[in-house]
Formats: structure tokens, C-alpha cells, sequence
């Protein structure tokens, strides 16, 4: 995990977008958009080594696929959307970053319901 | 010289060659041209920014198994 190599990468990036933001706001945008992708690729190929043991452990105690495979797609959901709603702050589009996490909260929602669902379910058939 | 440090400075590169060019060009009367100018440069960046978040697509789409 070069944690020190990250770093250094995204604070070069943001020198160089001040640097670029009098002379080319459009470009410095660029930059700070191809910057956060690079991290966030970076970060990804160390994710699914966090991802693979869990699942693992979701085999050993024969969970339920389903629950896992959603809660990884929620975190996936919450991952871009921040990466996106925040880029858009930074190009002052406050508007704009609010529309993308209501889509990213909605789509979560709708993740979530059928494990909700399921657990309603599960407490109903307790009750006498 | 990695490949992620290079992309970040090859944009910056073009932004800066547009934006000096675009004032030159400017000075020299050529004021329309300059906008054209000043409009590919932007796309051909937008077009190489593109390609890295298809890659991030690709690989969120991958690890979080997002159909």
C-alpha cells in the first residue's frame, strides 16, 4: 500500500490545478477530475483485497449472497457518488452535486429495501 | 515518471499551451480563431479525462459487483 506514493500524487495534483485555475478554470477542473480518478483507481485495486476475505467469511457462516452482494454494491454506490457530488462542488455547482446524492441516495434506497423487507418478515413470523 | 503523474501533467500541459496561446492569438486580432482553438483543446482533454473514468467505471463496476 504505497500510502506516501497517494499522497504525494494528490498533492501534486492540487498544486498544479491552483497553479492552472487563473490562467484555464475549465482545464484546472480537468485536472482535479483526472487527479481524483487515478486515486480512486489506485485505492480500487486495493479494495478488493479488503472485499475477497469478507466474502469469504460470508461463505464460512453461509450467509445469505444476496445481503452481502447488495451491501457491496451500496458501498460502491456511496463511493462514486461522493466522488462525483464532491468534484461538482469544487466547479461550484452546489445545485448539481445535491441532484447526483439525492440519485445516489434513491438508488441506495432501493438497495436497501429488500433486506428491510426481509427482516420485517423475520420479525412478523416471532410474534405469536 | 509514472504513467498516473504523467497524465496530470500532460493535461496541464495543454491547458497551459491553450491558455497562453489563446491570449497570444488574441493580441494578434485573431480573436475567433482563438476560440476555436481554445475549444478543441478543452474536448481532446475532456476525451483523455474520459478514458480514465471509464477505466474507474470498469473497475467499480468490477469490485463492487454494480451490474
Amino acid at each position: 500500500m504505497h500510502i506516501l506514493q497517494m499522497v504525494g500524487f494528490g498533492l501534486v495534483a492540487t498544486v498544479i490545478a491552483t497553479v492552472l485555475r487563473p490562467h484555464a478554470p475549465q482545464f484546472a477542473i480537468m485536472v482535479t477530475m483526472v487527479a481524483g480518478t487515478i486515486l480512486l483507481l489506485m485505492v480500487m485495486s486495493y479494495m478488493s483485497k479488503v472485499i475477497s476475505p469478507l466474502q469469504d467469511l460470508a461463505n464460512t457462516a453461509q450467509l445469505n449472497q444476496g445481503f452481502i452482494s447488495t451491501v457491496l454494491k451500496i458501498i460502491g454506490i456511496a463511493y462514486i457518488v461522493e466522488f462525483a457530488a464532491q468534484l461538482a462542488r469544487d466547479a461550484q455547482e452546489g445545485a448539481l452535486a445535491t441532484k447526483i446524492e439525492l440519485a445516489g441516495k434513491v438508488g441506495i434506497v432501493i438497495l436497501a429495501l429488500p433486506i428491510v423487507m426481509s427482516v420485517m418478515n423475520a420479525i412478523l413470523h416471532l410474534l405469536p | 515518471m509514472t504513467p498516473e503523474i504523467r497524465a496530470v501533467l500532460q493535461i496541464a500541459g495543454i491547458g497551459f499551451l491553450v491558455a497562453f496561446l489563446h491570449t497570444a492569438l488574441r493580441q494578434s486580432g485573431k480573436e475567433e480563431f482563438a476560440q476555436w482553438m481554445t475549444l478543441v483543446g478543452f474536448v481532446t482533454v475532456f476525451m483523455i479525462v474520459l478514458s480514465y473514468v471509464d477505466r474507474l467505471y470498469g473497475e467499480i463496476q468490477r469490485v463492487f459487483l454494480i451490474q
